[in-house]
C-alpha cells in the first residue's frame, strides 16, 4: 500500500523533535487533583461520594448519566476536600471533585494480575470498557463503550486503530507503540471480540518507523486467529481524521453528514485501545494517562503519565518550570487543541498532551481580505470552498451558507493554517454550525 | 480548603489552529515584486533612464492613489503590503518605454482607485488593475501606447539602423524594422501578398536563429517589462519554487499558445511552422502575463480545475487576438476577458465534497 494517503492537507513543521525520543516517565501525585466530572462527550456525570469521603485510588466518584456519558474514577487515593465549581477544558465552571491525596495507592507501582479475557462474552468485555469510564483518548472524548456497540443493523467488518498522531508536537501515541506494543496488539484483539469480527488495521505515519517496527515485530511473533495489519501512512496532516484515515487504509468514503459505521468501520485511537486492555486484562479503570508536555519554554519537555486532575500548574512543576513567561498555553496539540486561560485548568481524559508557546510563536494579527489564493480550497480535506462560505458567513448570508455544507467541515484548521490574510476559516465555520445548529433546534 | 484562583489574562485565547503558514499578503507581494526585477532592471538597462522614470512614476502614483483613497475613506492605510506596488510595477512594464510620464501616472491611478478600490479593494477587483490600467491608456492614447518604442541603435536586430542585408524591397523592410517583434510579424501576411517579398528572406530577417535567440534573450522592442521571455521565466520559476503560484495557469496559457500557433501555421501552409511558434511564444508580453498577470489570485479562479480552464481560454483568446485581432498582442486584453469569466468557472468547477458523488 503505497499510496495511503488522502486528497487534500497540509504538512505543517512537526517538531516532534522536542519529545520524541523520551520515554514515559511518571508525574508525581498532585497534592489536590481537581477532577471534573465532565471529561467526555455528552451529559456530565453525577458526583457520588460527598465531602469528607475517603476514597481508593480508582473508586468510582461520578456515575455515568444516560447514554452518552461516562463513569469518571478518583485518580489518587484520598479524601474529598470539595465538590465545587472550577475552571475546566469545556467550561468555565465545570463540577470538579476535588481530592486531597493521603493513604496508600492500590495500583500503582504494582504488577496487577492478568486476567484470562478470551472466555468472557462480547457484553462482559464492553460492560468492562463502560465501567472503567474509557472515552476516546485521542481528543474528542467521546464514550468508547458507545461507539464498540453500533446499532445492529449496522454491518461492521474492519477496526482502524489510529495511531497516526499526525498533529505536530505530540508524541504520547508514537511512545505507546514503541514502549507496548504487545499490549495494543491485546487491546486490538480485545475490541475486535468486542465488535464481533477480526480484521483489523493500525494507521500510523511514516515518521515513526520505530513504532512501525515495534507492532510489526510483534505481530510477526505471535500467532493469533485475528487479521491485524500495520498500515504505513503518508505523512501529512489531517491524516488522523476518522474520515481521512479510512480513506487513506480501505479507499471508503464515509458519507457527507455520515459517520464511519456507515461504511462498516469503528475507529479507535491507539490510547483508547490501550485503556481498553487495561480496563478489561487488569480491571484498572481509566484515572490516569499520557501526554507530552512539550514546547520550547519548558524545561524538562517530555512523554509522562499523568493522573486525571492533575492541574496545569502542577504540571509544569514536575516538567522543571518554564524558561519564560508562556504566551499560550495549549491542551492537545497546535492544530486542533483548545488555548487555556488559566493554569488552573486540570488534565482530563481527553488531553492528549500540553503545548506551552511563548510569545513570539504565537501570531496574532489582525486578518485581512480573502485575496482568493485558493489554498485553502486546494488543501480542505473535505472538499469544500472555505473561504467562499467565510466571506458568506461574515456577510451574515445564511442563505448561502446553508447550501454549501458547512457541516461538512471537519475543524481540522487546514484553510486556516495556510491562509495568507490570517483569515480564522475554521472559527467562522464553527460559529456558523453552531448558529445553524441553534436555528434547526427552533 | 483550596481557593478559586483568579484567572490569568496574560495568555492569549484564541481558536485553533495556533500554528500558521509563514506565507502573509505582504511577504507574497513583496516576493512578486522581488521576482519581477530581474526583468525590470534589464529593461532600464536597455532602454535607458526613461524607462526607469517611467516604472517609478507608476509606483508612486499607483501607491499614493491607494494611500490617499484609503485614507479619504477612513480605512486602515496598508499601501505598506506591496499590493499597490505590484499593481504600479504590472503597469509600468505594459507601456512603451517612451511614454509620457503623467500618462502613465494617469494610468496608475485609473488602476489603483476605479479597478480596485472602487471595487471593494483588495481581493474584491474583477480585473486585474494593471491590465485595467493598461486598456484604459489604450483607449484613452492610443498614439502614446503603440507608438512610443524605444528606437534602439544599430547594433540591435530590429533597429531602423540594421542594414538591408536580406535584399528586401526596402519599404518591406522598413515596415519589419520599426516595429515590435509582434507588430513585424502581424505585417507578414501583406508583405507576402503585397511587396512580394519572398519567403526565404523573412526567414532570414525575422525567423532566423539570431533573431528568436534575441527574443529569448530581450535584446527587442516592446513594453517596458515585456523584452526579455529568459528573465521573466526566471521570475516566474522562482515563484513557483516558493509555491506563490502554482503551475497551473502559467504552463496552460503556454502551452494552449504553443499547440495552437503550430497547428495554424501548419494547417495554413507557412513554411516556418516551429520558428512562428517559437517566435510567438518568447515574443511580446506571454511570458508576462503568464507568469505575473495571469497567476492573480484575486482575478483568476480558485481551484486548479478552475486554473487550467482559465490558462486555456487566456492561451486561445491571445492566440485569435494576435491572429485575427485588430491588435498584435493579445495578452492584455485575454487576460481581462478571462476575468469576467471567473465567477463562472468558479461556480462549475467547485470541488467534489468528501462523501458525496459526483
Amino acid at each position: 500500500m503505497a499510496f495511503n494517503t488522502f486528497i487534500g492537507g497540509i504538512h505543517p513543521p512537526e517538531n516532534k523533535h522536542l519529545t520524541e525520543d523520551k520515554a514515559f516517565s511518571n508525574l508525581s501525585i498532585p497534592q489536590l487533583c481537581y477532577i471534573p466530572m465532565q471529561q467526555h462527550v455528552g451529559k456530565p456525570a453525577n458526583p457520588i461520594v460527598e465531602v469528607g469521603d475517603t476514597v481508593r485510588e480508582g473508586q468510582l466518584i461520578g456515575l455515568s448519566d444516560g447514554y452518552i456519558s461516562a463513569n469518571v474514577h478518583a485518580s489518587v487515593p484520598g479524601k474529598v476536600v470539595e465538590i465545587g465549581r472550577y475552571p475546566t477544558l469545556y467550561s468555565k465552571e465545570g463540577v470538579c471533585v476535588v481530592i486531597e491525596a493521603q493513604g496508600a495507592f492500590s495500583t500503582s507501582g504494582k504488577i496487577l494480575d492478568e486476567e484470562q479475557w478470551e472466555s468472557l462474552t462480547a457484553l462482559d468485555l464492553i460492560n468492562r470498557v463502560a465501567e472503567a469510564g474509557i472515552v476516546g483518548l485521542g481528543g474528542a472524548a467521546f464514550p468508547t463503550h458507545v461507539k464498540l456497540q453500533p446499532p445492529r443493523k449496522r454491518q461492521i467488518d474492519t477496526l482502524i486503530v489510529n495511531g497516526s498522531e499526525c498533529e505536530p508536537y505530540l508524541t504520547v501515541d508514537d511512545m505507546l507503540m514503541q514502549t507496548h506494543p504487545s499490549e495494543i496488539i491485546e487491546g486490538v484483539r480485545v475490541a475486535l471480540k468486542i465488535l464481533g469480527i477480526t480484521q483489523a488495521f493500525i494507521g500510523i505515519e511514516k515518521n515513526k518507523p520505530k513504532a512501525i517496527q515495534a507492532l510489526e515485530e510483534r505481530l510477526t511473533a505471535i500467532s493469533i486467529p485475528e487479521k491485524i495489519t500495520v498500515a504505513p501512512l503518508k505523512v501529512k496532516y489531517p491524516q488522523g481524521a476518522e474520515k481521512q484515515l479510512i480513506h487513506s487504509i480501505l479507499k471508503r468514503n464515509v458519507p457527507s453528514g455520515g459517520l464511519p459505521m456507515d461504511v462498516h468501520v469503528v475507529v479507535q485511537n491507539v490510547g483508547t485501545i490501550f485503556a481498553i486492555r487495561e480496563a478489561v486484562v487488569l480491571r484498572k479503570p481509566l484515572f490516569e494517562r499520557f501526554i507530552t508536555v512539550t514546547g520550547e519554554i519548558v524545561k524538562k519537555p517530555g512523554n509522562y503519565k499523568a493522573r486525571l486532575g492533575t492541574r496545569i500548574s502542577d504540571v509544569i512543576e514536575e516538567c522543571g518550570g518554564l524558561t519564560e513567561k508562556p504566551g499560550k498555553i495549549i491542551m492537545g496539540g497546535p492544530m486542533c487543541g483548545i488555548a487555556v486561560d488559566t493554569i488552573e485548568i486540570p488534565v482530563v481524559k481527553g488531553t492528549s498532551g500540553l503545548l506551552f508557546l511563548k510569545n513570539e510563536e504565537i501570531q496574532v494579527s489582525q486578518y485581512r481580505p480573502c485575496i482568493r489564493c485558493g489554498r485553502c480550497v486546494a488543501v480542505c480535506p473535505a472538499g469544500l470552498m472555505p473561504f467562499e462560505l467565510v466571506n458568506a458567513i461574515e456577510k451574515g448570508r445564511y442563505d448561502l451558507v446553508e447550501p454549501s455544507n458547512p457541516f461538512d467541515c471537519i475543524m481540522c484548521g487546514s484553510c486556516a493554517y495556510c491562509c495568507p490574510s490570517k483569515r480564522p476559516l475554521n472559527h467562522f465555520i464553527r460559529m456558523a454550525q453552531e448558529k445553524l445548529h441553534k436555528k434547526h433546534k427552533q | 480548603m483550596p481557593q478559586k484562583k483568579s484567572l490569568a489574562p496574560e495568555l492569549v485565547l484564541s481558536s485553533a489552529p495556533h500554528v500558521k503558514a509563514g506565507q502573509s499578503i505582504t511577504s507574497i507581494m513583496w516576493m512578486v515584486v522581488l521576482a519581477l526585477m530581474p526583468a525590470t532592471l534589464y529593461s532600464v538597462y536597455l532602454y535607458g533612464i526613461h524607462a526607469l522614470l517611467v516604472i517609478c512614476v507608476a509606483i508612486i502614483a499607483a501607491v499614493a492613489s491607494e494611500a490617499l483613497y484609503l485614507f479619504l475613506m477612513k480605512k486602515p492605510v496598508t499601501i505598506l503590503d506591496g499590493s499597490a506596488v505590484i499593481t504600479g510595477l504590472l503597469l509600468a512594464m505594459n507601456v512603451p518605454p517612451d511614454v509620457p510620464l503623467w500618462t502613465v501616472g494617469i494610468g496608475s491611478a485609473f488602476a489603483i482607485i476605479i479597478a480596485k478600490q472602487l471595487f471593494g479593494g483588495l481581493g474584491f477587483n474583477i480585473f486585474n488593475p494593471a491590465l485595467a490600467g493598461r486598456a484604459f491608456l489604450m483607449a484613452s492614447w492610443p498614439v502614446y501606447m503603440t507608438t512610443k518604442w524605444h528606437t534602439f541603435t544599430p547594433t540591435n536586430v530590429l533597429s531602423q539602423g540594421i542594414t538591408n542585408i536580406t535584399d528586401m524591397p526596402e519599404q518591406a523592410f522598413d515596415v519589419v524594422t520599426q516595429a515590435t517583434p509582434l507588430g513585424a510579424l502581424k505585417e507578414v501576411p501583406k508583405l507576402l501578398s503585397d511587396l512580394h517579398v519572398l519567403p526565404d528572406m523573412l526567414h532570414n530577417l525575422l525567423f532566423s536563429k539570431e533573431m528568436l535567440k534575441s527574443l529569448f534573450v530581450g535584446n527587442v522592442g516592446g513594453c517596458i517589462g515585456e523584452t526579455s521571455a529568459l528573465l521573466l521565466i526566471l521570475g516566474g520559476l522562482f515563484l513557483l519554487y516558493k509555491r506563490i503560484i502554482t503551475w497551473h495557469v502559467p504552463a496552460m496559457y503556454i502551452g494552449t499558445v504553443v499547440i495552437f500557433m503550430y497547428c495554424y501555421y501548419s494547417l495554413s501552409g507557412f513554411p516556418y511552422p516551429v520558428e512562428a511558434t517559437v517566435y510567438h511564444v518568447f515574443s511580446g508580453g506571454l511570458m508576462l502575463g503568464a507568469f505575473f498577470m495571469a497567476t492573480d489570485m484575486v482575478t483568476s479562479p480558485v481551484t486548479w480545475k478552475g486554473m487550467l480552464i482559465f490558462g486555456a481560454g487566456c492561451g486561445i483568446l491571445t492566440c485569435v487576438i494576435r491572429l485575427w485581432g485588430g491588435y498584435p498582442e493579445g495578452v492584455s486584453y485575454s487576460i481581462l476577458l478571462m476575468n469576467t469569466a471567473v465567477p463562472l468557472i468558479d461556480r462549475y468547477t467547485k470541488p467534489r465534497i468528501f462523501g458525496t458523488r459526483a
